[in-house]
């Protein structure tokens, strides 16, 4: 068993709406060195392989099909060490 | 008689009004068809209705674009058989890939539920015919994530090609920021495929087909269509 780690984000020329509220906020409550904010998603997966590269193949083919969606937003996958 | 299926998906919610608005309202015959069936039937135009498919997890119909039935969906819209994605309908088709760009949240992250007007871009489609060019219909909103995105070139494309149906405007039909109540590239609200027997709107349509509900301008859509299919 492999956890792997999906992070989804947007792709920079897509503007972020929830990011840009978050931004808003923590600017009212004076975090004013804070100069951008960025949402995306981070997924875990317990994969069943036996092989890291096996597990990695795994998770890119299900951020690809649909985990994230590719007009919008980028992704990235990092195999953790195997779990039990 | 024409026959409209109307898809089900568990958080549907717009389905009985686009199957009132086909049948009752238009006269059409119309079905429901739920969304783990395998196959269509025998019907004319497909619409797939607004809601909250399963919950809007992961990304607004991003899972009920695996569903069954969308397989049959998607072969119909290939075989030129007309697709109307209603709101939810339309968030469905962009993640299916018959339509091209995505959402995202409103500009202003509000879920916004009111009467606004579309301006009529494209009549020659089976979706506009009995419309004007030009044309300022009534019709209303009601989501969260309206905001039609797409990569510059995907833009330029669509626009280029006349897939950009309807424009949100103000009354009079004049396309500003005042009127753009999501954030929606060019105040986008509507396009449709290359092919032109896709539309996706965010507009309720079937939601508009009546005077008690303040508006009947949403019927011309669906007339549209009933015309394209006598004439097929």
């Amino acid at each position: 068993m492999f956890k792997a780690r999906v992070h989804v984000t947007l792709k920079p020329s897509i503007l972020d709406p929830k990011g840009k509220a978050s931004l808003g906020a923590l600017q009212n409550l004076g975090y004013d060195t804070i100069k951008n904010v960025r949402i995306g998603k981070m997924i875990e997966l317990d994969i069943d392989a036996s092989t890291e590269a096996e597990a990695l193949q795994a998770a890119e083919m299900a951020a690809r099909k649909l985990l994230a969606n590719e007009v919008m937003e980028d992704f990235e996958v990092q195999i953790l060490e195997g779990v039990s | 008689m024409a026959k409209f299926a109307v898809i089900v998906f568990p958080g549907s919610n717009c389905d009985h009004d686009a199957y009132h608005a086909a049948k009752h309202v238009m006269g059409a015959d119309a079905e429901f068809v739920w969304h783990k069936e395998t196959a269509l039937g025998d019907v004319d135009a497909v619409i797939v209705p607004g809601g909250f498919s399963y919950g809007d997890y992961l990304r607004t119909g991003a899972i009920a674009r695996f569903s069954p039935i969308m397989q049959e969906v998607v072969k119909f819209a290939n075989r030129g058989g007309l697709v109307m994605g209603i709101c939810n309908g339309f968030q469905i088709l962009l993640e299916a890939g018959l339509l091209p760009g995505a959402m995202l949240a409103n500009e202003r992250l509000k879920f916004s539920c009111k009467q606004i007007y579309l301006k009529t871009e494209q009549i020659d489609t089976p979706f506009t015919n009995a419309l004007k060019q030009d044309q300022a219909i009534q019709i209303p909103i009601a989501h969260g994530e309206g905001n039609y995105t797409a990569p510059q070139e995907t833009i330029k494309e669509i626009e280029n090609n006349g897939q950009v149906l309807f424009r949100y405007c103000d009354a009079l039909g004049n396309v500003s920021p005042e009127a753009n109540p999501n954030g929606s590239v060019n105040n986008i609200a509507g396009i449709c495929n290359k092919e032109r027997n896709v539309l996706g709107m965010m507009p309720h349509p079937e939601r508009a087909c009546e005077m008690h509900l303040g508006s009947e301008d949403g019927r011309l859509i669906f007339q549209s269509v009933l015309n394209s299919l006598e004439h097929a």
